[in-house]
């Protein structure tokens, strides 16, 4: 069908990449390099399944960065500052980060706002509040950061699967299986659909709008622990802009940004992406950093386009005035 | 002005019943009261001699009635069996059971005739599958009433028959329906009584068997003694007026069959017709604002291009469409900008109307149109339906039109306005205007029609002219190739 | 007549005072000015000075977002113009600087509104995509570098002064009166209304609506290059990283105090650059309060929700709910 049509796109373009790469620098195709990209990309890809379940739902987060950042901050200071143990920490910022989230999508159903305006107000809220905490960088030394940042698994071939990749490994099949397996997951796209429709049809359309957004903040509070793993510090300046790679990551994995279709999966092959023009930059030495935005933007202009022009031929061969009928199945065994 | 007038409405058990009548009839507003979307002011509602009273359209699902809209009101996204469980899927440890609930979904479709992949998304199947899977959903919620809101509008022959099948299998349990349709064919096929509403009252409700097809379109369309009463419009020759604009073979492939018709100055053409006959179709083709794919469009023997209604409006057309508030007013906008919407967009953006000629313009159509309150500074949102419409007639009359395309003027505004308006088509017309009228109201069309063209079926059947236009013979040509049908099948 | 405050405005006009009184009352000199060297010194300058990149973003975000459009690239815009103005600032004389600068606006301008008008492409999906290329071509101008330059005609553009007043603000009052006289001199402004309020009742009525779509873009691209330059000829140099950064969100947020909807309609050229000095002065005011200016982003959340609560359809209802329930009893 149409969505698995994107994702395989998707993967066509990850591969390809990934084999153009590989001819032109063999050291990429190497479970070091691969597993690099992933511990690299580790936070990304779990702030990214967050905001597939809120675009698949119809909306969009920009608060996810200063979430991130928010969290590293707030963790930094209650385990080296407050002397909070760490567990007891992630657990407090989790609980904030998903109060946080409800309170945007409490919003946004009841004022009935546009999602991209408060969670504009969410993302100067959380900046401005990581900013008063500190403004500058702690470095974190508790004992389970450095116990973590040892641990990894070693892969033939010299990579090391890390227990950040790991992390995010399991969250983004944990968000897999709550998308397409649950309710849950059918009504976060029966409201991407049409949000009168799934009213109508009697699911509670407040208290969803409210979990999506608690979820992609709660995922977002989990990226930034992860974050002050890969960094070993907390800087309420960290992950500044990270929504934009984000929503691009997840646009650019086949979820249409107007709701209703995508997939976890994407997602990750859409950070995939990301994270393989940046190895590929690195490895060339000669380009600049800023190509990968300028080939993140063609690839998201690419995909929207071809998104558009599906959605066109959708349209052409559905809506066609009364009278023309398109064509479509009938049933087989109808009586005549 | 009141949506719905004391209105009784008894539907029986396992009986099918039409609900017929024109747009703005209170057909809609009927069926939104009794599944709680508007709050009625006075009366009751009944279900198995139990008085309800829903508040929401979920109230009225947990009573028993359920409905199912014209555009389907599912998920397109999602698959069938989806949409058939939304909400209520089987699951085990929180994991909705796919399989199982595919099998149920299944199952429950081949109860209804329909043999088809359950895990597809809905989208992908045509309208009348999606139809019958909105049906399967609603009953399996226990529906005991199930209103069918113009399910056939998109369906063709053999995709009717199939949901017709469904309809009488449902009768056959018991379960009341009632069933929205302007195709009398089907009404007559199906079901066992008919209501007819116009105007927000009762006009009647009969068994179908007893009445025959001409009374029942009287009952939609026509008033009682209007035929011998109306004021005439003036005939004269056809010859004696100038073409304004002639239509040759023109129309668009399922839209509305290819048509003639020549426009002339001084002239009202009358377009009559049951809801989606092809009237406001023709409207828009000859306004530009659909473009047609055979035929052509002359003026004085020059092919025109008539491809958007920019084209329609540079040529001198205007058109003011039967959706007032989503075709018509920009709400926001004062009455003023609204009134010199179309001429300033024709004048282009370097020949700014000053504000002095706006308030002159604006001034001169609040008088000339008894536009009211006469505030050319107020928000058109806040003017009342009568007072929008004359401002989206100013807004063309600004424009000193050539051809105007009325779509219903008259719905929905109260009486008196209602008059002005007939008054104003007359004059503009004596004034040499051509103009292309719309009207669900028969009597109406006649008084001010010099000409009248009847559609059937999205295509143009009859036109009458000058002693020929008369109500009872729109009624016929209306009624006429599919009344012996019905004579033989009763 | 052009330029006329709107009933409406009145709550914009009270908001600055306050703000502006608040200011006084945490900083007393605010209000003293001071000449030298031809230019005029004091804070009040200094909110008007900071305030124009923010200012000129807004004359071309009101247009966008009165279509019902949005457009989230014009920082990006800014930073490219910056860019394209430094390399070339001591090579090129003044007039090819800026006629650059502006042609690449515009042209920016133009591929937003293509995508939008032609493509019809929603508007945040469509400019989020400069938005993420654009910093990476400006960078790809810089080479990755900060490009400084010397040229004094470019300097005074950011730093000079005319008739005391310092440069920016006088080309900002410039674009302003020009921005109106374009807009509301011509059919201009009635017909982005009357897109933004209705679009189909536009087009029937045979408004050019996906011109005016366009032209809207294009125009915020152009004011979007302009501040660009400003904000280049301020620090004498092009950051690429760091020119315009996170300003449409500041654009956005002046519109919105400038009471114009989110939703398309009604705007107000004057309103849109009060809700940019809004913005500024509350900058300045905690700058001069000695509170850490980090407090910036919270004051700014804050004020983003007020707004919206109350334009939120949902309050306007109850409004006039309570409006009418007021009548009948």
């Amino acid at each position: 069908m149409k969505a698995s049509t994107s994702v395989a796109i998707t993967a066509v373009v990850l591969v390809a990449g990934f084999a153009l790469c590989a001819l032109q620098f063999p050291n990429i195709a190497s479970t070091r390099v691969v597993a690099n990209l992933l511990t690299d990309n580790a936070f990304l890809g779990i702030v990214a399944a967050g905001m597939t379940f809120v675009i698949i739902s119809g909306g969009i987060d920009l608060s996810v960065g200063s979430v991130i950042g928010f969290t590293t901050v707030f963790t930094a200071l209650a385990v080296e500052r407050w002397g909070i143990p760490p567990f007891a920490a992630f657990a407090l910022v989790l609980v904030l980060c998903a109060l946080f989230g409800a309170a945007m999508g409490a919003v946004i159903h009841v004022f009935e706002l546009p999602p991209f305006i408060v969670t504009l107000a969410g993302m100067f809220l959380a900046r401005g509040v990581s900013f008063l905490l500190s403004t500058e960088s702690i470095p974190i030394t508790a004992p389970i950061y450095s116990a973590v940042s040892d641990f990894a698994i070693k892969l033939p071939g010299g990579g090391r699967l890390t227990a950040i990749a790991i992390a995010m490994l399991v969250i983004l099949v944990l968000c897999a299986l709550l998308l397409h397996l649950t309710r849950f997951g059918a009504n976060v796209y029966a409201l991407g659909g049409s949000r009168a429709a799934t009213a109508l049809m009697g699911i509670p359309v407040g208290p969803m709008t409210i979990r999506i957004y608690m979820l992609s903040s709660v995922l977002a509070g989990l990226a930034g622990i992860v974050f002050s793993f890969y960094t070993a510090a907390g800087y309420s300046l960290s992950a500044v802009g990270v929504e934009l790679d984000t929503i691009a990551a997840v646009v650019i994995g086949g979820t249409l940004l107007t709701g209703g279709q995508g997939s976890v999966i994407g997602t990750f092959l859409g950070v995939l992406i990301q994270g393989m023009i940046q190895t590929y930059i690195n490895f060339d030495g000669t380009l600049s950093s800023w190509w990968t935005k300028i080939a993140t933007g063609v690839l998201l202009f690419v995909f929207i386009a071809l998104q558009q022009g599906l959605m066109a031929l959708a349209r052409r061969s559905s809506l066609k005035p009364a009278g023309t009928r398109p064509v479509a199945a009938k049933p087989a065994g109808a009586p005549t | 002005m009141k949506a719905l007038d004391g209105v009784d409405f008894t539907l029986g058990e396992g009986e099918i019943h039409a609900l017929l009548g024109e747009n703005g009839a209170g057909k809609s507003t009927l069926i939104k009261v009794v599944t709680g979307v508007f709050a009625r002011d006075a009366g009751t509602i009944r279900l198995a001699g139990r008085e309800i009273a829903p508040r929401s359209a979920k109230d009225a699902v947990d009573a028993g009635i359920a409905t199912v809209y014209q555009e389907v009101n599912l998920l397109p996204n999602l698959s069938v069996a989806q949409n058939l469980y939304l909400g209520r899927q089987p699951t085990r440890f929180g994991v909705v059971r796919e399989g199982e609930m595919k099998r149920r979904a299944r199952a429950l479709l081949l109860d209804y005739g329909l043999d088809i992949d359950v895990g597809a998304p809905l989208s992908s199947y045509s309208v009348a599958v999606q139809h019958i899977t909105a049906i399967a959903r609603a009953v399996d919620l226990s529906a005991r009433v199930l209103i069918l809101d113009e399910p056939t509008a998109s369906l063709d022959r053999h995709e009717v028959e199939i949901l017709f099948n469904v309809m009488r299998k449902l009768a056959d349990r018991g379960i009341g329906i009632v069933f929205v349709s302007h195709f009398l064919d089907q009404v007559y096929e199906i079901c066992d009584r008919v209501t007819v509403l116009r105007n927000g009252r009762l006009i009647g409700s009969r068994e179908i068997a007893e009445l025959p097809r001409l009374d029942l379109i009287r009952m939609m369309l026509g008033r009682e003694l209007a035929e011998t009463t109306h004021e005439r419009a003036a005939s004269q020759p056809d010859t004696a007026r100038e073409v304004c604009v002639s239509f040759k073979n023109y129309g668009k492939q399922g839209y509305i069959a290819p048509f003639d018709l020549e426009l002339r100055r001084g002239e009202v053409v009358g377009l009559a017709g049951l809801l989606g006959s092809g009237r406001t179709e023709t409207a828009r083709l000859v306004f530009g604002a659909e473009r047609a794919d055979s035929g052509e469009a002359t003026i004085d023997g020059k092919a025109i291009k008539l491809s958007s209604p920019r084209d329609g409006a540079s040529l001198g057309f205007g058109y003011c469409p039967e959706e007032r508030k989503t075709e018509g007013i920009v709400a926001d906008l004062t009455v003023r900008e609204n009134i010199v919407l179309a001429l300033q967009a024709r004048r282009g953006l370097h020949r700014p109307l000053s504000r002095r000629e706006q308030d002159e313009i604006a001034m001169r159509y609040i008088r000339m149109l008894d536009i009211r309150p006469p505030d050319p500074e107020r928000p058109i949102g806040l003017l009342s339906g009568g007072n929008q419409q004359k401002a989206l007639l100013a807004r063309w009359l600004a424009t000193s039109p050539k051809l105007l395309v009325l779509d219903e003027p008259t719905r929905g505004i109260d009486v008196g306005a209602h008059a002005e308006i007939i008054r104003l088509v007359r004059e503009l017309c004596e004034q040499g205007l051509a103009l292309l009228v719309i009207s669900s109201e028969l009597d109406e069309i006649v008084t001010y029609s010099n000409r009248v063209v009847v559609l059937r079926d999205r295509a143009h059947v009859e036109e009458l002219k000058g002693e020929a236009v008369e109500v009872s013979s729109i009624l016929a040509a209306i009624a006429a190739d599919t009344a012996p049908a019905q004579e033989a099948a009763s | 007549m052009t330029l006329r405050i709107p009933r409406r405005g009145m709550a914009q006009a009270l908001a600055l005072i306050v703000i502006l009184m608040i200011d006084r009352l945490v900083s007393p000199q605010f209000f003293n000015l001071h000449l030298q060297d031809g230019r005029l010194f004091g804070s009040v300058i200094d909110v008007l000075n900071r305030g124009t990149p923010v200012a000129l973003l807004s004359l071309g975000m009101v247009l966008v977002i009165a279509t019902g459009g949005i457009d989230l690239s014009v920082g990006a815009v800014m930073a490219i113009a910056g860019a394209t103005a430094a390399s070339l600032a001591d090579t090129h004389s003044l007039p090819v600087v800026i006629a650059s600068a502006l042609a690449v606006g515009l042209a920016c301008g133009l591929w937003n509104g293509i995508l939008v008008a032609v493509l019809r492409i929603q508007p945040i999906v469509a400019t989020l995509i400069l938005m993420v290329a654009g910093r990476g071509i400006a960078q790809l101008i810089t080479e990755g570098r900060i490009v400084t330059f010397t040229s004094p005609d470019l300097v005074w553009m950011g730093n000079g002064a005319v008739l005391g007043l310092p440069t920016p603000v006088v080309i900002a009052l410039g674009m302003l009166l020009l921005t109106a006289a374009v807009v509301r001199g011509t059919a201009l402004g009635l017909l982005i209304e009357a897109t933004g309020g209705n679009a189909r009742a536009s087009e029937l009525s045979g408004v050019g609506t996906r011109a005016m779509i366009l032209s809207v873009y294009v125009w915020c691209g152009l004011c979007a290059s302009l501040a660009g330059v400003i904000a280049a000829a301020d620090i004498m140099g092009a950051d690429a990283n760091n020119a315009g950064l996170w300003l449409e969100l500041d654009a956005i947020l002046a519109v919105v105090i400038g009471g114009t909807s989110l939703f398309g309609g009604r705007f107000s050229l004057v309103l849109a650059v009060a809700g940019a000095l809004i913005i500024q002065a509350m900058n300045t005011g905690i700058l001069l309060s000695g509170y850490p200016p980090e407090l910036n982003l919270l004051v700014k959340a804050v004020v983003v929700l007020a707004v919206l609560l109350a334009q939120s359809p949902r309050l306007g209802d109850l409004s006039r709910f309570t409006a009418r329930w007021r009548r009948t009893k």
